[in-house]
């Protein structure tokens, strides 16, 4: 698990995991987030549905996959929280959404 | 200059990557009054070695020590120089088009085109792979991953820490927890005890008179302090059911289990490849290093005309080094595109080619030191070789028995290096499986053939690009 | 060393010649394949893995039936490789559709089709015309610019990859001798057969097949045959994997079993050149996202180009060498669509020693070319 130094300052922004309200400190990548508020895993795997998360968190791996705002796959490792963002963890393989036609 | 907003269509020299290589290159071009643009594709510049040195709230200068604090001024001098500098911006494809190249660059989900006459590859070094038995479990990360979660957000540590590999930035790693004021529970050290004594003269004199030397010796005096070091580990395997639960070890005749929710695992860094592969320029292995290496010439000159590599992505050799072979790159750069003739570059390099040779000696003597062992290369069995496919060592091994001779057939029989990792972490797994398995060489054996996108785009983006009347000629082929 | 001795080798280890040599082997003939290595040009990997039927045989009746029968023996050739090898390829044969996106490219199509049926001795089989509100009976997700297609019952598709895997799991379970990295460098003329230079040794066997793609044609000079075939470039997308909403082929675009979405079908004079090309992959992609507008979000993970083999007319090539008798030449487009026919009926034929009348049209006495003797 990981802990917070102070010097990282509060974690103000509000956002949800999985549907849950939680405080996300600003500037952290979704993937710090995750990682920070206790989940080790942020996805299952399409092919055999295993437990996955974050790895090499430097865009690599692929590993760090999870569902931003409606889209899927996305790599949190990549990606700067911002408020009222809704992160959520993802299982097996992404939907493909009749209402993600815009 | 700042980000830019918009892109320009052409430039004389793109640079790609914001580590020290293409830091120094595109400071070194824009002073040479090359038209130059540096893309990256994180937010803030700085590579993975100076990772968030813009943004990290951790500015007590001690927390992470000089040599990351180094990279301010690196940073400092791209945003005052004159060249373009793209954050967010991915280059996913590269055409030739007559001598020079025309670039795909998505930003923020939208695809552009940009022209360029050279191109410098600075795309750095990756963790190199450590397939160990549930090394796939959630919990377990690269060091690398922990350091960029202290730099960027502060995050250290906690309970229930296990570190376990082999390599110099281990002890940097764990000087800086330790400044932190935080200890892992143990420290799995896989470095083959005999190791030591296997380097040749040459490189120990090579070392003791390099720089690393003291640095190397002031850190592991830290680094101590941060957890208990186990010697001669010479197996390891993670173990749990939806995360890490406990690391099993093998150390001095005993196995042992330790508990533990967290597993850093690192065995060193290798050139992030698959840039200079899809461009197709030409790699070689490297026995010592036990990877892949593009092959360059002095200058960073590739065997692709228009292509220069710059830093640990051409070789590893540090961050340092990286900086100075980003100066010799731009003066390659420069005198390929006309602006200078080879011997201006060579009295222009000298200073460069001198630093970096610097930095150079004693390196052989950490890659000598620190080569992993073979059974944290090969794996066994049921343990996952290509994380994204979820393939085996033991599916590999049969379709070798099958008559699989190369990672290129070995995609096609088992979708192995087919996942958007696109082979990074599984390419050096497979070749040295095979090469071991059919009782060849990795050199012989060769290495996956990477394409174009070198990171997953969208369909969109991709169906933004200009088409034209052939390409449409050729898909939908309508009869005369 | 000694020569190995085989009833029959097999040049090629791509989907013709895995095919043609696990027919073999199944009738318990000694077998050798001979493969390349790990870079060679290996036209099966720009496969798509359809197994089509619709549109085929414009110009060649002959070709029209060959994939007709093909297309039926198909599921005993699944479950012969499941049985053989454990690998289940997936084998769908639900129907397909060649979607249009204009109405004249609606209009071509069925005048081709139309064409292709009305043939002299064309084996014919019904076919529908669909308009929008047709097509989206089948893909509730269809694009606007969906203007119709023509669907059959008669198409399907394969897991590509899996057949491969399984075809050469089966040969070896059966007893055939894989070879690889054994290019041929030289093929003779023997009393009692071939002989033939490979990977540093020697072969000999009683019959030799040709299945080396686009290195049939310099094979083929060693043994009388002159098999005119050229590279033609076909590009391929592939999107991460998806759940699962296409549950029909279409010729361009399809779902395999796990979910990935494959793009296709370019098909371009490139000489031998792999490299992939930015404007026909955007030309794809556009096609693409405007056939299902909600894979616009998705992601390409990989794009490759292959070089497939082609004839002057486009269809394949079976013949028997008259100067070298015991030597064949198979050589085709769609080798999925086409492995049962290859595993099942050709083979037979090619023991047999002749191939049978049906056959003819796909000798190469249509091109008048000459043969070397």
């Amino acid at each position: 698990m990981f802990q917070r130094l102070s010097e990282a300052g509060p974690p103000t922004l509000p956002l949800t995991i999985d549907g849950n309200a939680a405080l996300a400190r600003p500037g952290d990548s979704v993937a710090a987030t995750l990682i920070g508020a206790g989940h080790a895993d942020c996805r299952t795997t399409p092919v055999s549905g295993s437990a996955r998360g974050p790895y090499c968190l430097m865009g690599i791996c692929f590993d760090c996959l999870v569902e931003i705002d409606g889209r899927p796959n996305q790599q949190g490792c990549m990606i700067e929280v911002q408020a009222g963002m809704q992160i959520v963890r993802q299982e097996g393989s992404r939907p493909v959404d009749v209402e993600a036609t815009r | 200059m700042s980000a830019v907003d918009a892109l320009k269509p052409s430039f004389e020299l793109a640079v790609i990557g914001a580590g020290p290589a293409g830091m120094a290159a595109a400071v070194a071009a824009a002073q040479r009054g090359v038209a130059t643009i540096l893309f990256d594709e994180q937010a803030s510049p700085g590579g993975q070695i100076y990772r968030g040195v813009t943004t990290t709230p951790l500015r007590r200068r001690e927390l992470l020590g000089d040599d990351y604090w180094h990279g301010q001024g690196l940073v400092d001098a791209l945003l005052g120089c004159a060249a373009d500098y793209a954050p967010r911006s991915i280059v996913w494809a590269v055409t030739r088009i007559g001598d020079g190249f025309e670039l795909a660059v998505s930003r923020d989900g939208v695809a552009h085109l940009v022209r360029v006459a050279h191109l410098i590859v600075a795309t750095g070094a990756q963790e190199r792979p450590f397939p160990i038995p549930g090394w796939t479990l959630p919990g377990v990360m690269t060091v690398g991953a922990a350091q960029i979660l202290l730099k960027t957000a502060g995050l250290v540590p906690g309970d229930g820490t296990v570190v376990a590999g082999s390599g110099p930035l281990l002890p940097l790693v764990l000087a800086q927890f330790a400044a932190a004021g935080v200890s892992v529970d143990a420290v799995l050290d896989t470095t083959p005890r005999d190791r030591r004594w296997r380097a040749a003269w040459r490189d120990v004199i090579g070392f003791a008179t390099s720089p690393y030397l003291a640095k190397g010796v002031a850190l592991l005096r830290r680094a101590r302090a941060a957890g208990r070091v186990v010697r001669g580990v010479e197996s390891l395997e993670a173990i749990g059911d939806h995360r890490i639960e406990r690391v099993r070890y093998r150390a001095g005749g005993q196995t042992i289990e330790l508990a533990c929710t967290s597993l850093l695992l690192h065995q060193g860094v290798v050139p992030n490849i698959n840039f200079a592969n899809a461009i197709g320029c030409e790699q070689r292995w490297d026995e010592v290093q036990a990877c892949f290496v593009p092959v360059v010439d002095a200058w960073g000159a590739s065997s692709v005309p228009g292509v220069t590599l710059a830093g640990d992505g051409a070789g590893i050799a540090g961050a340092r080094a990286a900086e100075a072979h980003g100066r010799i790159a731009a003066l390659n750069a420069a005198c390929a595109i006309g602006r200078i003739d080879p011997a201006q570059r060579a009295a222009a390099g000298a200073a460069a080619q001198a630093d970096r040779a610097r930095w150079l000696r004693g390196r052989r003597f950490l890659d000598v030191m620190y080569r992993p062992a073979p059974q944290y290369r090969i794996p066994v069995g049921d343990t996952v070789v290509c994380r994204c496919e979820e393939v085996t060592a033991r599916q590999v091994l049969e379709s070798v028995r099958l008559g699989c001779t190369g990672p290129n057939q070995m995609k096609s029989f088992l979708r192995c290096g087919m996942g958007p990792c696109q082979g990074r972490f599984c390419g050096l797994t497979v070749s040295e499986l095979i090469a071991k398995e059919r009782g060849s060489t990795p050199a012989e054996i060769g290495h996956y053939r990477l394409r174009f996108p070198i990171k997953p785009i969208t369909l969109g983006e991709l169906a933004s690009l200009p088409q034209t009347e052939a390409s449409e000629q050729a898909v939908v082929r309508l009869p005369k | 060393m000694n020569p190995e001795e085989s009833d029959v080798a097999v040049i090629g280890g791509g989907l013709v010649g895995a095919a043609i040599a696990y027919g073999l082997v199944r009738l318990g003939k000694r077998v050798v394949m001979l493969d390349e290595g790990d870079i060679a040009f290996r036209a099966a990997r720009g496969n798509f893995g359809l197994v089509w039927v619709q549109g085929k045989g414009l110009g060649m009746p002959a070709y029209g039936a060959w994939t007709q029968l093909s297309a039926r023996q198909w599921p005993a050739l699944a479950e012969s490789l499941r049985a053989e090898s454990g690998v289940d390829v997936s084998l769908e044969q639900p129907g397909g559709l060649h979607l249009c996106l204009s109405e004249r490219e609606l209009e071509q199509r069925v005048a081709t089709m139309t064409r292709m049926l009305g043939q002299p001795g064309f084996e014919g089989y019904p076919f529908e015309t669909l308009d929008h509100a047709g097509v989206a009976r089948y893909f509730p997700q269809i694009g606007p610019s969906v203007v119709g297609a023509t669907h059959t019952l008669l198409d399907g598709h394969v897991n590509a990859l899996r057949l491969f895997r399984a075809l050469h799991a089966a040969f070896v379970a059966l007893g055939g001798n894989y070879r690889a990295n054994h290019g041929v460098d030289r093929i003779a003329r023997e009393s009692v057969g071939f002989a033939i230079d490979a990977g540093g040794r020697r072969h000999v066997s009683v019959q030799v097949v040709l299945a080396a793609g686009l290195g049939n044609a310099k094979l083929g000079d060693q043994v009388g045959l002159t098999v005119p075939v050229r590279p033609m470039r076909g590009q391929i997308i592939a999107l991460e994997r998806a759940r699962r909403f296409m549950h029909y082929p279409m010729g361009a675009l399809r779902q395999t079993d796990e979910g990935t979405v494959l793009i296709g079908d370019s098909q371009e004079e490139a000489g031998f050149d792999t490299t992939v090309g930015t404007p026909i992959l955007a030309t794809m992609a556009d096609r693409a996202q405007r056939i299902f507008p909600l894979l616009r979000d998705v992601r390409i993970t990989r794009t490759w180009a292959a070089l497939r083999v082609m004839s002057p007319d486009g269809f394949p090539i079976y013949e028997q060498s008259q100067a070298a008798p015991g030597a064949f030449v198979a050589s085709c487009h769609s080798g999925v669509t086409l492995a049962a026919a290859h595993a099942f009926d050709l083979v037979p034929q090619i023991l047999a020693g002749s191939l049978e009348p049906r056959l003819s049209a796909f000798s190469t006495e249509r091109f008048h070319v000459s043969k070397a003797v």
